[in-house]
């Protein structure tokens, strides 16, 4: 498609021979502008102002990126401070969330924080080993002609809005849920998780729902990722596998999941950062409830998503508004880290390069 | 790989071990069958969510009133009406979002490929732009909220939920945008200075040009997945149930602010709308997605 263009400027410059050829091929992704003839003689980098334009452009938009994420952080951190200030409970540790008298503000994120993580635990606890049978079968099982198509299909998934999974997961999954959790609380009810919850199991709004849509939602992230790492996996090892007679079970356990495992960590991480900052899907889901969080899966609350997500509408007082960014902050810096945790693991990996 | 390992598997000697042991082709078998379970347990969900969403939907959008009409003026358990309104917020604030989003996206992608090499600022960058990618809806929302709201004291409307959602497309222009120019042969870039063409006229007019096609198809993707974000337009945007033609001034309806404000609209008529609304969108997203596949093939360089 290019070769018209390049031929439209075949004489733009004479033969400079020998020596640029000897000059240019060191650094040519550095100092690419081939020098003239005079420029060559004169020995000056020769710049043109198109070049430094642009190149200032490019370098630009790379600082943007990194000033933003900066920017974020602190003028989250900006609008939080002044409502800091007058809570009057503990941020941390405390369970209570009462903004609405600014005045007597008392708010902390301790119940938001552990609905959040727990939800987001258990989502993954349930995505992980089904995205990597996704992966495995799209990279190593599915007959070769399907396997794009069969990407695609999972990759639709990702497609969806989350608020159509979250209507869907309240309406229409979380009925059909209904009896199977009822069960699991009079059998197992003497393990706190499964315990009876703090709000009706038969209006669906738990955690349980919520986890299961959840997991349903990260499913596609997790298996993506893994799928490129599996991909990547030296095609001498599998070879040098079969040729040792191993099964294809055996090729897997021995030459792709050795390969890919800090991969499929690493997806599974970027997966639990995307169910932390889930918003939509859980405010729809979870039931609200003036009772704090009590361990079991059929307790319903609110996520830190999910409780900004409800009190945006009325976001009109700065202070009160401060509270909830504030405990967006929070979440910012949660998945900062679980993204940065993820980022690290692929890092120490030069073969997934 | 397959067709590869086929040939392997064929020996020209006969193995000294001829046959493989029960619980080896067990094991194997059992592994088949979970990681082909594993895609089929994730196919139910899509399905079903799908299902439901078209049999609860499609009664409502097959009325040309649908797309020609807002809900102004209509009771909340009225029937009727359409979501013209919301349609136009949706793909106003995408487009609007995408217009900031690319050209940054593009550029931050260009630096990284053709500038950037492994000096330090790249390496920032690439980690940021992986935050960036991970960044929650909400915490996008928030930041353009205390930026544009409250410290630039602007009001609620559509171009701040387009605000938001350009922190969330970025980071997907970018990954493309790198992935489809780190593909462009370095032949051509050669050939390009070779005849003595500046860099960036390299770029522009070479560069890009070849890795169009997969960028435009990233531009539509990311463009799809914004326009169902919701997160934002519930902290940015106030619902109005009339069109709004001002991006800058006044509540602003889009799909998914329309769905969760008929939520608390207990009647049928709620029921419709939001079941309605949902099929908009996912015809909406939809038709991107095949627009991007289109534009792939379209602008596809092509080979011999």
């Amino acid at each position: 498609m290019k070769d018209p263009v390049v031929a439209e400027h075949p004489a733009d410059t004479g033969d400079t021979g020998v020596e640029r050829g000897a000059s240019a091929a060191p650094s040519a992704s550095e100092a690419p502008i081939p020098p003239t003839q005079e420029a060559a003689a004169a020995k000056a980098p020769h710049v043109r102002p198109g070049d430094r334009i642009f190149r200032g452009l490019a370098t630009g938009s790379g600082i943007f990126i990194v000033v933003l994420i900066g920017a974020i952080g602190l003028f989250l951190l900006l609008r939080a401070v002044p409502s800091l200030g007058l809570n009057n409970a503990n941020f941390l540790t405390s369970r209570e969330w009462s903004t609405g008298d600014v005045g007597n503000m008392r708010f902390g994120i301790l119940d938001l924080l552990l609905v959040t993580v727990v939800s987001s635990a258990v989502a993954l606890l349930i995505a992980m080993p089904i995205a990597l049978g996704i992966a495995l079968f799209l990279t190593q099982y599915a007959p070769r002609r399907l396997a794009r198509p069969f990407a695609y299909v999972i990759d639709l998934l990702a497609a969806v809005p989350s608020i159509i999974f979250g209507l869907w997961g309240l309406l229409v999954l979380g009925p059909q849920l209904t009896p199977i959790a009822e069960s699991l609380t009079s059998a197992l009810g003497f393990i706190p998780i499964f315990a009876q919850g703090n709000v009706s199991i038969a209006l669906s709004g738990t955690i349980f729902t919520a986890s299961i849509v959840l997991a349903v939602m990260i499913l596609p992230i997790i298996t993506a990722v893994s799928r490129e790492v599996f991909d990547r996996t030296p095609v001498t090892h599998v070879e040098g596998a079969i040729a040792l007679g191993a099964t294809k079970w055996e090729v897997v356990r021995t030459t792709v999941w050795p390969f890919g495992k800090a991969g499929y960590v690493s997806a599974s991480m970027l997966g639990l950062g995307r169910a932390l900052g889930e918003t939509i899907a859980l405010t729809i889901i979870l039931s609200a409830t003036a009772k704090t969080f009590g361990w079991s899966l059929f307790d319903g609350g609110a996520t830190f998503a999910s409780k900004i997500a409800l009190a945006a509408p009325e976001f009109n007082d700065p202070r009160s508004a401060g509270a909830y960014i504030a405990a967006g902050l929070v979440l910012f810096l949660l998945t900062f880290l679980v993204n940065a945790a993820a980022r690290a693991i692929v890092a120490g990996h030069k073969e997934y390069e | 790989m397959t067709t590869d390992t086929a040939d392997l598997t064929r020996l020209a000697t006969p193995p000294t071990f001829q046959s493989v042991s029960g619980a080896r082709k067990f094991k194997n078998g059992l592994a088949t069958a979970a990681v082909w379970g594993a895609f089929l347990v994730a196919i139910v969900p899509l399905v079903w969510v799908l299902f439901i969403v078209v049999q609860r939907g499609l009664p409502i959008v097959v009325n040309a009133d649908w797309w020609q009409k807002s809900l102004n003026g209509l009771l909340s358990r009225q029937q009727g009406g359409g979501v013209y309104h919301a349609i136009y917020g949706t793909l106003v604030q995408g487009l609007v979002c995408a217009v900031i989003s690319v050209p940054i996206g593009l550029m931050v992608g260009v630096y990284l490929v053709e500038y950037g090499g492994r000096s330090r600022l790249a390496k920032a960058t690439t980690f940021m732009v992986d935050i960036l990618t991970g960044v929650p809806s909400i915490v996008a929302a928030l930041f353009v909220y205390s930026l544009w709201i409250t410290t630039f004291g602007f009001g609620r409307s559509g171009f701040a939920v387009a605000l938001a959602l350009v922190l969330l497309m970025v980071p997907v222009i970018v990954r493309t945008t790198e992935e489809m120019l780190k593909i462009v042969p370095d032949e051509l870039r050669e050939a390009s200075y070779a005849l003595g063409i500046p860099k960036w006229k390299t770029i522009v007019k070479i560069v890009i040009p070849t890795a169009l096609s997969g960028i435009l198809t990233g531009i539509m993707l990311a463009l799809a997945r914004v326009m169902g974000e919701t997160a934002p337009v519930l902290v940015l945007a106030a619902y109005a149930p009339y069109i709004n033609y001002n991006l800058f001034d006044g509540p602003m309806a889009s799909l998914p602010l329309l769905m969760t404000t008929e939520r608390s609209n207990s009647t049928a008529a709620g029921f419709d709308r939001i079941w309605g609304a949902a099929i908009t969108l996912v015809i909406i997203i939809t038709l991107f997605n095949l627009l991007a596949t289109v534009v792939s093939r379209v602008l596809a360089p092509k080979t011999k």
